[in-house]
């Protein structure tokens, strides 16, 4: 636990000292979704009914945005190859890793998700349905984001071969998160969606971690 | 005395090429394997090899008599393995990158100012690792050497852009480290200045 916390702290530092890596993503969150009144027209019956997939695929994309970095710096300076040699401070890096992403790309995008409710002129039931599935939402898009930033360390130029990789992933999400939105605007019940994002959280959890940690040693040896 | 790592008929391949093949020797407490060789001969992967990084072609490594891959968490346990890159992160200091190593081994130092000082750092400790010169940052690396306990170490080139001052400091760290039963490996394309008592000399073949 105490290898964790100063684990987290040189996340949160290395996030101090390196501010694009997460107010990239949240500023092309928010130009990506303040364009769209301006180029659809701001109708609100048009507006509000796209909302849902709008704000989702945005989301999405961000994150994805924000993770290709991820593991570059240390594995080019030898960290992760030590890691991988002293073998028991991996597993709680990897966990570290996960959290500090989540921390700076997740968290932000619910605390900004208010001011994406007025501009796209969502109700507060609509806006409350948004931050519900961004909460259960955003911690699987670090996760898998995580664990496609693993696999593509040691590529060069992996950013797309990250995307090609995580993007199929990222469906089932989209599909159950804008689903929910869109029930819930039409005053349908939503908890079905709700609970199979929950899955998915859980599944993620419980798996990805692992595999990270696999896919860091396969690339160091 | 008893043999603490031994490797037998051991090869290595990259790249369809034959690095070295039935390579063979035992380190036991006190001993001192450095090894030389051409750029490309292959010094690198055979540290990476005995580092448990990744497994050799053919033969095998042993660790107190046993295979390496069924004794991967103890040996682990007794390793410091400083690589060809430094694992030193640049946008961190001195301190941060130390807080980190001391975290992931629940190693620390006394007093990591007074280890920094000594090591010729004293009032560069605050500033991120990128602002030092190639040589501080080796020093920072190795720091991790003066309050480590693990008794094998392994070392990709550790004198690399040090100063001669430095080396022979480290020089005379690695004397004392052997002296109290350690166990250390090391490439180096230069000569080593001190006088060991146990040094093993193995000389790595360019082979096409």
């Amino acid at each position: 636990m105490v290898m964790w916390r100063s684990l987290i702290k040189r996340e949160l530092q290395l996030l101090g000292r390196q501010k694009a890596d997460w107010l990239n993503p949240l500023v092309f969150f928010l130009l990506v979704l303040s364009l769209f009144p301006l180029g659809i027209g701001p109708e609100p019956g048009m507006l509000k009914q796209i909302a849902p997939g709008l704000v989702w695929i945005a989301a999405l994309l961000s994150v994805l945005l924000s993770a290709e970095r991820l593991f570059k710096d240390d594995y080019r300076y030898g960290v992760i190859e030590q890691l991988v040699a002293g073998r028991e401070g991996l597993f709680s890096y990897v966990t570290a890793k996960i959290c500090c992403h989540w921390l700076s790309t997740g968290v932000p995008l619910i605390l900004v998700s208010p001011l994406i409710a007025v501009l796209l002129g969502l109700n507060f039931d609509s806006w409350q349905v948004l931050v519900v599935t961004l909460v259960l939402g955003t911690p699987v898009l670090s996760l898998l984001s995580v664990l496609g930033a693993a696999l593509t360390m040691a590529a060069d130029k992996g950013g797309i071969l990250q995307a090609l990789i995580i993007l199929p992933l990222y469906i089932p999400l989209l599909i159950f998160a804008s689903g929910a939105m869109e029930a819930a605007a039409t005053a349908l019940p939503y908890t079905g969606q709700l609970a199979v994002l929950l899955a998915f959280l859980l599944f993620a959890l419980a798996l990805v971690p692992l595999a990270v940690r696999q896919a860091l040693r396969m690339n160091v040896g | 005395m008893s043999i603490i790592l031994a490797a037998e008929a051991l090869s290595c391949v990259r790249q369809d090429r034959v690095l070295f093949e039935n390579l063979n020797f035992q380190l036991s407490a006190g001993q001192v394997l450095y090894i030389q060789g051409k750029n490309g001969a292959g010094k690198s992967s055979l540290l990476r090899l005995l580092a448990g990084l990744s497994s050799p072609e053919d033969g095998q490594i042993l660790f107190h008599g046993k295979p390496l891959s069924a004794v991967a968490e103890h040996f682990a346990e007794q390793l410091l393995f400083i690589g060809h890159q430094s694992g030193i992160h640049p946008q961190l200091t001195a301190l941060q990158n130390l807080a980190f190593w001391s975290a992931l081994t629940a190693q620390q130092p006394a007093d990591p100012y007074q280890l920094l000082g000594s090591l010729g750092l004293a009032g560069l400790e605050d500033i991120p690792c990128f602002m030092l010169s190639a040589g501080q940052q080796r020093r920072v690396s190795l720091a991790r050497l003066w309050f480590t306990t693990k008794p094998l170490w392994i070392l990709d080139e550790p004198f690399t852009s040090l100063d001669q001052q430095l080396i022979a400091k480290l020089e005379q760290h690695f004397l004392q480290h052997l002296a109290s039963g350690g166990v250390i490996v090391l490439t180096s394309h230069q000569a080593l200045s001190a006088s060991y008592p146990e040094l093993q000399a193995l000389e790595l073949e360019y082979r096409w």
